[in-house]
């Protein structure tokens, strides 16, 4: 399954130049920039690990890929993603957020249904271990 | 024409008898209003012979506190208080017998938080008045202190896209076609499709409610089935505008209590519900986190003709104050209606913390949202992927653009059609971002994007050569024009 959070996740994988001009569009509205990853990317799972602090005041794009070059060489098995943050009133949150890496092997999620009164179900989506993965 | 205030004072003016409107009160051309005045303004279209002045203090009196004659027990209140004050009247360009009318009301005039209570008034009974041949509510500014009596969006685009987890991009969605008829069973597969192939919403119409052809419990378990099947098939957020329109208030809170019990993010009612309901509706979804899609059901029967009615941008703002989450708010592009001022005029009332006067947008004065969240656009009718880059262009960055027969339609199926459309607008964002004429090139940019895709190859063969070029009804009356450089 390929995990289709973020902004990009229909086109084929991001160049390293085609991330550069993201960022730098982020940059240039006076967005910081910020690293996360993870190996739990539920659906439900908002608070990826930060790389560092988000990158306030940042005027280059090469700064922000030079330390997704370091992040990948530490967590180049996991799922990576940049955003950029508005600080500005009324927004005060993420206004873009894309994956720029992601695990060999991509997560895969079943569903779990609980029958419980009448027709109704509970569902929960849980992440399905690879079926080679020790028990 | 804005000299000459005639009103009467003290005892002559509650002489028993018939008194023209403009001198009892409610023709005020020296009058400032208050920064906290409610202020209206109507497109008068008065009978033939009748002065535009008295017809337009006539909309001002009807509107407050006059009726036809004179009465004494005026004496009793702070009548001069009470009485809206039609303050200026222009002649509306380019249209001989049409007056715009600008008339303030006092704050005390309104109960805080009731869309009801404001529209009673000033679209109450002034609006079937003899002496006026037509009327519009052209627009509406709101005080500070009466939008912050309004809960406003339970949700709002910020929080919406930060619990959805979808940011930089417009949403996509896709009402089920045929909109009647489809079981609950076979409905839920469109919506499953749909989803999983890519879309972040699908939707019920307008008027899918609980019909003889599928029961909405029906409809609501299926649809979640497939809700959270898409989710777990994609490792990403998705929902499903689940209608909860119905006969009675208790019907509907039923409905929207299922809806939260399936684990439903979202839930939509119809415009047609009437305001109180919407209002009841938004306080419901505020206290259940969930968000409220509102489909302007019914609205051109008085929106679109520019002679009689209100126009939108009024409804629009109306329905900021009362709390809804999405409004549908035109395409331009598309099948329905849409002058694209006049919609850039809605989409600025949607979203924006201050809207600052624009005539060309049909915006007439300055408006400050004082903080209430922002409610999401959506576009949706006669749509398609081919039209990525004007969209983009015409409606930004915070819409859900609804593709049903532009996903549903494609040749090669519906999960097909909603991959063309999610890829169509990614290529189109990542281009856009990347600095390039996105707007021109969009052709391009999508065929480029195709070649990798071959459902929007497909997409894009298919409606190629669909458009809706007709004229629009419902234009701004103002054109911005150079000023000359000495």
């Amino acid at each position: 399954m390929k995990l289709t959070q973020g902004c990009f996740s229909f086109l084929p994988d991001l160049t390293d130049d085609q991330i550069t001009k993201q960022v730098q569009y982020c940059l240039t509205n006076g967005w910081a920039v910020n690293i996360e990853f993870t190996d739990d990317p539920h659906p439900r799972n908002t608070y990826w690990e930060m790389w560092g602090l988000p990158m306030f005041d940042l005027q280059d794009a090469a700064g922000v890929m030079m330390e997704l070059a370091e992040c990948r060489r530490v967590y180049g098995d996991r799922y990576i993603r940049l955003s950029g943050f508005d600080s500005s009133h009324g927004w005060e949150s993420v206004r873009i957020s894309f994956i720029v890496n992601r695990p060999p092997q991509e997560a895969e999620f079943e569903l779990v249904r609980q029958e419980v009164g009448g027709r109704a179900i509970r569902y929960t989506t849980v992440r399905r271990q690879p079926a080679h993965a020790p028990t | 024409m804005n000299a000459h205030a005639g009103t009467v004072r003290g005892k002559e003016r509650y002489r028993s008898g018939v008194m023209e409107y403009k001198r009892m009160g409610y023709w005020e051309p020296d009058y400032v209003p208050k920064d906290t005045d409610v202020i209206a303004l109507f497109r008068v279209t008065p009978q033939e012979g009748v002065d535009p002045i008295e017809a337009s203090a006539a909309v001002a009196g009807e509107s407050s506190t006059a009726t036809w004659t004179v009465v004494w027990t005026d004496r009793l209140t702070a009548a001069e208080k009470y009485r809206a004050k039609c303050y200026r009247v222009d002649p509306v360009p380019g249209t001989p017998g049409s007056y715009f009318a600008y008339i303030a009301y006092d704050l005390d005039l309104f109960e805080p938080g009731s869309i009801a209570n404001l529209s009673a008034s000033i679209i109450g009974n002034v609006f079937g008045f003899k002496p006026l041949k037509a009327l519009r509510l052209e627009d509406m500014r709101f005080p500070v202190a009466y939008v912050k009596t309004f809960q406003g969006p339970a949700t709002g685009i910020v929080v919406e896209r930060e619990r959805l987890d979808k940011f930089g991009r417009p949403l996509l969605g896709a009402t089920v076609k045929p909109k009647l008829g489809l079981s609950g069973r076979n409905y839920g597969r469109v919506v499953y499709e749909a989803l999983k192939g890519g879309l972040d919403f699908t939707k019920d119409d307008e008027n899918i409610n609980s019909q003889p052809f599928m029961h909405w419990r029906d409809r609501f378990l299926y649809c979640m089935e497939a809700v959270n099947r898409a989710q777990a098939a994609s490792g990403e957020a998705k929902g499903t505008y689940l209608n909860i329109t119905a006969g009675t208030m208790e019907d509907m809170y039923e409905r929207a209590e299922f809806a939260k019990e399936l684990g439903s993010c979202i839930v939509m009612i119809d415009l047609v519900i009437g305001y109180t309901a919407i209002q009841s509706m938004a306080k419901w979804a505020r206290r259940n986190d969930m968000i409220l899609h509102l489909h302007r059901a019914g609205h051109s029967t008085y929106t679109r003709q520019k002679s009689h009615g209100v126009s939108f941008r009024v409804i629009a703002k109306w329905m900021r104050l009362a709390g809804v989450d999405h409004i549908h708010a035109g395409t331009v592009v598309g099948k329905l209606e849409g002058d694209p001022n006049t919609t850039r005029g809605y989409y600025d009332v949607c979203r924006e913390d201050f809207n600052p006067t624009k005539l060309e947008h049909g915006l007439f004065f300055d408006q400050s949202w004082a903080s209430l969240n922002k409610m999401m656009p959506v576009a949706s009718g006669g749509i398609h992927a081919g039209q990525m880059h004007q969209l983009l262009d015409l409606l930004g960055e915070d819409v859900v653009l609804q593709f049903g027969g532009g996903t549903i339609g494609h040749p090669m199926g519906i999960a097909a059609g909603a991959i063309a459309n999610r890829v169509a607008l990614e290529a189109m964002i990542l281009a856009r971002n990347e600095g390039r004429d996105y707007v021109h090139e969009g052709p391009e940019i999508l065929a480029r994007a195709a070649e990798t895709c071959t459902p929007l190859k497909a997409a894009l063969e298919v409606w190629k050569d669909v458009t809706f070029n007709y004229e629009s009804t419902d234009t701004p009356d103002f054109v911005p024009t150079a000023l000359e450089t000495v």
